[in-house]
């Protein structure tokens, strides 16, 4: 029998790790001698408050969606692909290409050519470490990391001596053409004749996001390759008993994985900064790993954790605006989600399993 | 005193001029809901040989391991010499002069014999000294008791009987009078068990008492002085060895009477199926797997590999099921009705094989044959994931693999009957009925079967064997690869003997014996003058007489 | 290029190569323990902080040297409680302790100083000075030996000098004393330890607890002996660039010195010549930068010379059942 009921494990365990990390959080409020809860009004109000506010978090939170996507993605083949940041910086590298060379006459034709060419890029930035590890069993954890540094490497160099228009001295692309921006939510809803989210760069890829994560559940729970992705996930020699080839799918599975990390620019880079700078994927990348952690690899979960951290963004700088606490206070908050819905899953685990065996028994004697 | 008579020691003839060695009260241990140990006494005298034997999963290595401190029990009181003591941890069993073999090795396979010898039990601080002392006394250790075995070298070299004499030696380096050992014999050839049974005689005769787990009915009849037997977590009985018999034995292991014969017509072999050619394996590490080994297979008959685990049977079953263990180079040629099958590149692998009419209920069910994690019914579908009937096109048709999965739940008789269970939560016989269900009821024109039992309580094995032999009278060629005799013996039509990788020689069923299969599986070819008492005596061939746990490879070799 | 150029080439690359050795060295204990530690990176940022935070209030880069010991032990902590109490995933928990100092750091830091996360620069004796090796003046006219015994040998701060002593400790501590079998066996078969009725959790801790002093002593020369002072993610890769140097060096002590001295080289040639013109192609200074992490990729590949890590590494100890 499993020692929980399945609810327990999929909503109470992760809620009950999300309130650890927050309450460390707030004790780390009190200590640099701020109030938790006037800080949780701040970001609350900011975040959430307003049309303006949610433009924001649903901004940030199209972007953590990739990422988280990509993170979840891997870790059902149980790959754990911390290179999403530099897969969504090389995913920029690939908008712009398509932005900057390629004459648009419409938006959704730019945004259906650079979406590839995000995909494309970000995928074939995870190729080399899936193909390492398939082959050569050389642990993906750190041919990713090491693929990060050597993103922002190759960034800087294409920015500062390639991309960079004649003249400038700031390492960043020309602004993308007019045909290639994307239309703002807020513009939409203006159509409508409703103010919403004025000056905010929440933007078409937000419904993009939420189509992945759709697509990402029926490859997962619903396609033969996700049976076998998953199958690989468990255990290898049994994938290959079933005739599923282990290179073949980490090298797809991890192409899936840096393609969505990629598809992350789409919305910074092309609907948001129009242009490509350096950094541009900010930690989003590293990001995907808590939200993943936190939605239990599962889109739905994605979603709600993408959600969060959005809201936490955005939140965060409005605290840097209006409080003295510095925006890294989500940084913070970040690794200890990650700390307590991760690493310290056993701490949590451990006694609710105690907790409901125990009632169990009771229950059968 | 008839033990002491025939086993030429005193070790029952004074039960009562020292305390006994150990004496356990009342142990009790659960993990999580499974209760492994209910309310167990036992005592063993000191000086003498006790076995403990019983079904998989009785809680025999339980036992043992909360003697050795590995685990704690629940409830209950340990008294070694006489002395209640508190088993806390190894350290203060070990104090407590007890010793352990278990069944996976504990040893570091990068380092020395001397390194893994003085591991935890180094004279201080610095090296050099405790190195030195080591080699003198494992000199003296090797001597006293037949115990050599190069001090240099390293672990990942050393043979498996070998890397188990280390682990005898670490217990006795640390002066163990009391030496537990795990079923000891399941990696040994009969001639390195023969041996390891006159190391254990010559201590027992040295005044060390031996505890003996197995669950082979020889083993415990050849050299124990008494003997308990475990069933459910429970021990059900002690008795003096020379007073019972394997039947009685038996019959306390498993709670009722066995009856396992096979009922099976002869066989009326066909057209040959399957035609094996100079097959070769050499795995990663340089190793030659498989030698050159030539056999047929053909329609309605089942052929029964028999051999010491660990002599190229895994290897063979793995090639030709279609998933080699990587980085293996392999050459021959292989036959499956007329089309030749390719060895290496992509069309060798497990999908193509299945394509060609092979199915395969692989050896380990629980690393291999399922995935512990999907439910029944996803399960059902695992290695036919791309079958039409479950689904064209990229997506998989849920609804069918879930009519397909009850209909066998209910064919086979899995229990609990219901698909949404993950497999881990099954039983192991219920796991494997899964696996067969869905092998066999793809009627494959060639069935790999490897230890269809092995871990599987006897209702069933009667159940799996019967499908075997139906599958076999539908027309088909079964391969059948087990390391229990019995079990080949009673089903197979035709026997081969593996051993280091060849094929030692073919005996048909019916007219072989268990010696001359013993010797076979020992490397002897010529065994026509061989008479049983040379080989494996008739008690080996006793139904309840096979493994109980997953392979006993050794952790630290490979 | 003349003796001088090199020389001072090498002198950077020592003092480059500095924390890196000290953080490799931590990552070498850890995971010859078998536990995986891709949070060097927290635990330098950490230390350094700390360090900094302390010289700075109290003027002595001693004190600050403790308490980085102390900030860099106390994520060493963290990540033993994830990682081996708890038995969680040592990647992830690494993870978690790299943000955790990137973000305590800042607001502490904002806290205490209101810098915008900086610490005030370090004076006096709030930093580790150079030591003169006896006889540097009196070689220093020397031709060749002189400036390399003056310059590159001598005047280093102490920590370096611990730096470089670690290494043949390392290698003693490991292969010749019970310590050292005892850690070696545990990071390739924990159950082999644990028989012998040794505890696997303690040995651990008592691993990563060495990898936090290290990566204290790495942090607080970054912060008090190469800088004056904490900025904001000061390590810069660092971490990762130790980690880079373990793979390189086969979890071997010596090794370690070989890699950290290579990479060290490495960024002290790209500091130096922001470019370099081979005639055909310029190499730019991106690509040097990034040299690190190629070649450890290439490593990791296994095309020259492959790297197997301790065999029970990055897998919590559960017993079997």
């Amino acid at each position: 029998m499993d020692k929980m009921p399945k609810w327990a494990d999929v909503i109470l365990t992760p809620l009950i790790s999300l309130v650890l990390a927050f309450a460390i959080s707030a004790l780390v409020i009190l200590a640099i001698g701020e109030s938790p809860w006037e800080a949780l009004k701040t970001m609350v109000t900011g975040a959430l408050g307003s049309s303006y506010g949610w433009g924001f978090t649903l901004y940030y939170t199209t972007n953590f969606i990739f990422t988280g996507l990509a993170v979840a993605v891997a870790y059902h083949a149980s790959l754990f692909n911390i290179g999403g940041e530099g897969q969504a910086g090389l995913g920029g590298l690939g908008v712009a290409i398509m932005c900057l060379f390629i004459p648009w006459t419409h938006w959704s034709l730019a945004l259906i050519a650079a979406s590839l060419g995000a995909a494309a890029f970000g995928a074939a930035w995870a190729f080399i470490p899936a193909v390492l590890q398939a082959k050569r069993g050389s642990h993906i954890v750190i041919t990713t990391i090491m693929f990060n540094f050597i993103a922002a490497a190759l960034l800087n160099w294409a920015l500062v001596n390639w991309l960079r228009p004649v003249g400038s001295m700031d390492p960043a692309s020309a602004n993308f053409p007019e045909a290639t921006h994307l239309p703002k939510i807020t513009d939409m809803f203006a159509a409508l004749g409703i103010e919403w989210g004025t000056h905010t760069p929440v933007n078409v890829t937000f419904f993009v996001a939420l189509l992945a994560c759709v697509a990402v559940w029926a490859l997962i729970w619903r396609s033969k390759l996700g049976y076998e992705i998953r199958a690989l996930g468990r255990s290898e020699t049994a994938a290959r008993y079933a005739g599923i080839s282990p290179v073949r799918v980490t090298v797809i599975a991890m192409l899936i994985s840096g393609g969505l990390a990629g598809m992350m620019a789409t919305n910074n880079v092309m609907g948001e900064a129009e242009r490509l700078v350096l950094n541009n994927v900010e930690g989003a990348g590293f990001i995907g790993i808590a939200v993943a952690l936190m939605g239990r690899n599962h889109p739905v979960g994605v979603l709600l954790a993408a959600l969060l951290f959005g809201f936490l963004y955005q939140g965060g700088g409005e605290l840097a605006l209006w409080t003295s606490i510095p925006r890294e206070l989500i940084i913070v908050i970040q690794a200890l989600v990650i700390l307590f819905t991760g690493a310290l899953d056993n701490m949590v685990r451990a006694p609710l399993e105690a907790f409901f065996v125990a009632r169990r028994k009771r229950g059968d004697a | 005193m008839p033990a002491a008579d025939t086993m030429g020691g005193g070790p029952v003839s004074a039960p009562h001029a020292a305390p006994p060695a150990i004496e356990l009260s009342g142990i009790s241990k659960s993990f999580g809901p499974v209760q492994a140990n209910k309310d167990i006494d036992l005592t063993v005298a000191k000086g003498s040989i006790h076995g403990i034997i019983g079904e998989n999963g009785a809680g025999k290595s339980t036992l043992m391991s909360i003697l050795y401190g590995f685990y704690k029990p629940d409830r209950g009181e340990i008294r070694v010499n006489g002395r209640a003591i508190q088993i806390t941890d190894s350290m203060t069993a070990i104090r407590a002069g007890i010793g352990m073999v278990f069944q996976h090795f504990k040893l570091v396979r990068n380092f020395t014999v001397l390194e893994n010898i003085i591991l935890g039990a180094e004279d201080g601080p610095m090296l050099r000294p405790s190195l030195a002392r080591a080699r003198t006394r494992l000199r003296e250790l090797a001597e006293e008791y037949e115990l050599q075995v190069d001090p240099d070298e390293v672990i990942e070299e050393l043979s498996v009987g070998h890397q188990q004499r280390v682990e005898i030696l670490k217990a006795l380096y640390r002066q163990a009078d009391i030496l537990i050992l795990d079923e000891p014999t399941g990696v040994l050839t009969p001639a390195e068990a023969d041996h390891l049974f006159r190391i254990l005689r010559g201590l027992r005769d040295e005044g060390k008492t031996i505890i003996l787990i197995t669950h082979k009915l020889r083993e415990i009849m050849e050299i124990t002085d008494t003997v308990s037997v475990m069933r459910r977590g429970e021990m059900v009985a002690s008795v003096t060895t020379a007073e019972t018999s394997p039947e009685e034995l038996a019959e306390l292991m498993v709670g009722r009477k066995v009856l396992m014969e096979v009922d099976k017509q002869p066989a009326a072999p066909g057209e040959t199926v399957l035609s094996v050619r100079d097959l070769r394996l050499v795995d990663d590490e340089g190793v030659e797997r498989i030698r050159g080994i030539s056999f047929d297979i053909r329609e309605g008959e089942i052929v029964g590999i028999a051999g010491v685990s660990g002599n190229g049977q895994t290897q063979l079953l793995e090639l030709l099921g279609g998933f080699p263990e990587k980085g293996a180079t392999v050459g021959g040629e292989v036959v499956m009705n007329g089309h030749s099958l390719d060895l290496t590149g992509t069309k060798s692998d497990a999908a193509t094989r299945r394509a060609r009419g092979i199915g395969h209920v692989p050896e380990d069910r629980q690393d291999e044959g399922l995935i512990m994690d999907f439910a029944a019914w996803e399960n059902v579908a695992f290695g036919y994931h791309h079958a039409p009937e479950y689904g064209r096109g990229v997506f998989m048709d849920r609804a069918a693999i879930r009519r397909d999965a009850e209909a066998k739940i209910e064919r086979f008789d899995v229990r609990p009957p219901n698909p949404d269970l993950a497999a881990r939560n099954f039983s192991g016989g219920n796991q494997q009925k899964i696996v067969v269900a869905r092998e066999v009821e793809r009627n494959p024109d060639l069935l790999l079967i490897g230890q269809p039992t092995r871990g599987v309580d006897i209702g069933a094995i009667e159940f799996i064997h019967k499908r075997i032999v139906e599958l076999r009278d539908a027309g088909k060629a079964v391969l059948l690869v087990s390391v229990e005799l019995d079990e080949i013996m009673s089903l197979s039509d035709r026997i081969l003997v593996m051993f280091d990788g060849l094929i030692m020689g073919e005996r048909q069923a019916a007219t072989t014996t268990p010696g001359e299969l013993g010797l076979l599986m020992a490397g002897v070819t010529d065994t026509e003058n061989a008479r049983d008492e040379d080989g494996i005596p008739p008690e080996h061939s006793h139904p309840v007489d096979r493994p109980d746990e997953a392979t006993p490879r050794p952790e630290g070799g490979h | 290029m003349d003796i001088n150029t090199i020389i001072q080439i090498l002198d950077s690359a020592v003092r480059l190569m500095t924390p890196l050795l000290l953080a490799c060295l931590a990552g070498l204990y850890s995971e010859r323990s078998g536990v995986f530690d891709i949070g060097l990176e927290g635990k330098m940022l950490m230390a350094a902080f700390s360090a900094a935070a302390v010289a700075a209030l109290t003027g002595s880069v001693w004190l600050g040297l403790l308490a980085g010991i102390a900030g860099s032990l106390m994520l060493s902590l963290v990540h033993g409680l994830a990682s081996i109490t708890f038995r969680g995933n040592q990647l992830i928990s690494g993870v978690a302790i790299n943000f955790l100092a990137s973000g305590l750091t800042v607001l502490l830091g904002q806290k205490i100083f209101a810098l915008g996360g900086r610490t005030p620069s370090l004076t006096g004796g709030g930093r580790f000075g150079a030591i003169r090796l006896p006889f540097a003046e009196t070689l220093e006219p020397v031709p060749v030996i002189g400036p390399i015994y003056a310059d590159l040998i001598s005047g280093h701060s102490i920590l370096v000098y611990v730096a470089f002593l670690c290494v043949p400790l390392t290698w003693w501590l490991l292969f010749r004393t019970r310590f050292g079998l005892r850690l070696r066996a545990v990071g390739e078969n924990p159950a082999s330890v644990d028989t012998a009725g040794v505890s696997v959790t303690r040995l651990r801790y008592v691993a990563i607890g060495i990898c936090g002093v290290l990566c204290g002593l790495a942090g607080a020369y970054l912060a008090t002996g190469l800088g004056a002072g904490f900025v904001k993610e000061m390590t810069a890769g660092r971490g990762f660039i130790a980690l880079a140097a373990l793979i390189f060096a086969k979890w071997r002590p010596w090794g370690a010195l070989f890699a950290t001295f290579l990479f060290g080289l490495l960024e002290a040639i790209a500091g130096r010549f922001p470019s370099i013109d081979l005639g055909i192609i310029t190499v730019p200074s991106m690509f040097m930068n990034a040299l690190p992490y190629i070649l450890t990729v290439i490593i990791l590949a296994g095309f020259v010379g492959r790297a197997i890590p301790p065999r029970a590494g990055g897998e919590p100890y559960v017993k079997e059942r």
